[in-house]
């Protein structure tokens, strides 16, 4: 399959980005080096190319009413509460309640605006088409950035002033230089920060003005990747996937009490497991050595029973050692609980802990 | 100093081969954080994987140049894997090998045919 480019390409290979093939897409999995640019991100501004996740406007037929009712029907949170000018983290369910994505979802006045995985975007845009019809239009004219870190907020403010007023998981629109920014206070690293939506045509020109202020830095999908693990963000295809609930997956927190009674896909099991307690749940591992247990580790009990599957793994920068995520049969899953993980044939000592391994820093 | 299609160097060192990787592999690799060493007094064939070098990013093998016994380690890299990114041709070697002969390391790539393979 031919690789898609980012409309960043060029400024990522002079940036002297690695590109790798991921989800389709030509993206830089480094600049200066992963190490570097996750704590860099953890200190001041880290800018990412996200261009390549999935913008979907739901545009709705009649009334907003009607089509958040309609993406109720989809997914077991609120969206018929979501005021203007917010956003929501959401699950999409199949029949069996596994989770087919997870996306974002801003209420942006007159529609809907979601941000889906890059790998799951046809999939997402068939699935939603099939249940809303022509209410979904896919956005193809715009690049994803994201600014998260502790200085993001200086650093775009100097460019957007009204992003000093934004709380966490606010959106606004602002009209700039590089054309209609439409700008969420969200991320995924556990920082506070910003994902901007910029027209192509501006992109370069916004990228380029954050990139020459002091405090921001261009990131890679590396340190993408462990920011969001010692954050405890799950990572569909790895952490959750067709074959894992919300309750496995402790999302359960996305689900509010008003979808409790059903009305979604998978509600059955979904709501046993809410009741009842799942099987296996997601928990945070710290192996006790040096040696990092990556994804698919077997997970066995203190007797060699088998509890479990590690579905994200690697070094925590921040943290300083090993971290990773997995799934453990629900009896293991208590903080604290001492399990083995085998490495390259050995059983090595690792602790199921609490997540997150870093603590986040929205702005609420 | 020799260097294998593998980009890892050899040098022999007294009675000794000593072995590490290149700095175009500890670039490659990115940030080191953990490297598995073998036990002293191993006994390794060419191409057995000997040691295990886990970065940010991934697990790496590194295997063995030639036939020999592990003689030593270099236990330093226990507690600083981050030698491999700073030093990899100096204070971050992996293994000394006793070998039967010396001169297999002949064999192997000198530098200015190593600098072509990497480009």
């Amino acid at each position: 399959m031919d690789l898609q480019r980012l409309p960043l390409h060029d400024l990522h290979v002079e940036l002297g980005g690695r590109m790798v093939p991921f989800a389709g897409w030509h993206m830089p999995v480094q600049f200066e080096g992963v190490m570097a640019e996750h704590l860099h991100t953890r200190r001041a501004a880290g800018l990412f190319d996200v261009s390549h996740m999935g913008q979907v406007i739901l545009r709705p037929r009649t009334d907003m009413a009607a089509l958040c009712a309609e993406m109720e029907a989809l997914m077991p949170v609120a969206a018929a509460a979501l005021p203007e000018g917010r956003q929501r983290y959401g699950l999409l369910t199949n029949a069996q309640g596994g989770i087919l994505d997870d996306l974002m979802f801003a209420n942006r006045g007159d529609h809907l605006l979601l941000v889906v995985n890059a790998g799951r975007a046809a999939e997402d845009i068939a699935h939603l088409r099939a249940h809303l019809g022509d209410q979904v239009e896919p956005v193809t004219d715009r690049a994803l950035l994201a600014l998260q870190g502790p200085q993001a907020e200086d650093a775009l403010a100097r460019l957007v002033p009204a992003v000093m007023a934004m709380r966490f998981m606010d959106v606004i629109t602002a009209d700039t230089l590089f054309g209609a920014l439409w700008i969420s206070r969200s991320g995924y690293t556990g920082e506070d920060g910003f994902e901007i939506s910029v027209p192509v045509p501006g992109a370069e020109g916004l990228a380029r003005a954050l990139l020459a202020m002091a405090e921001v830095a261009p990131i890679g999908l590396g340190a993408r990747d462990s920011l969001r693990l010692e954050a405890g963000l799950c990572l569909h295809g790895h952490d959750i996937d067709a074959s894992t609930t919300p309750v496995e997956a402790a999302l359960s927190w996305a689900i509010p009490k008003s979808r409790r009674g059903g009305g979604f896909p998978g509600a059955e099991r979904i709501l046993a497991e809410l009741a009842d307690g799942p099987e296996r749940l997601r928990v945070g591992l710290a192996p006790e050595g040096r040696a990092p247990m990556r994804e698919g580790t077997a997970l066995f009990a203190a007797d060699g029973t088998p509890v479990g599957t590690v579905t994200s793994g690697g070094f925590g920068p921040s943290v300083g050692a090993p971290v990773a995520m997995g799934y453990v049969a629900a009896a293991h899953a208590a903080p604290g609980t001492p399990l083995f993980g085998e490495v390259r044939g050995k059983r090595l000592p690792v602790l199921v802990a609490a997540l997150p391994f870093i603590p986040a820093s929205f702005k609420r | 100093m020799k260097y294998t299609e593998e980009h890892e160097w050899l040098r022999v060192e007294g009675d000794y081969v000593v072995v590490g990787i290149t700095e175009h592999a500890a670039a490659q690799l990115g940030d080191v954080v953990f490297v598995e060493l073998p036990e002293v007094e191993t006994q390794v064939a060419t191409g057995d994987e000997v040691v295990v070098i886990e970065s940010v990013k991934a697990a790496s093998d590194i295997l063995a140049p030639v036939d020999g016994e592990v003689v030593e380690v270099n236990d330093e890299l226990a507690s600083n894997p981050g030698l491999v990114n700073e030093d990899p041709t100096g204070r971050a070697w992996f293994f000394k090998l006793k070998v039967e002969d010396l001169s297999v390391v002949d064999q192997f790539m000198d530098e200015d045919e190593y600098a072509d393979l990497i480009g």
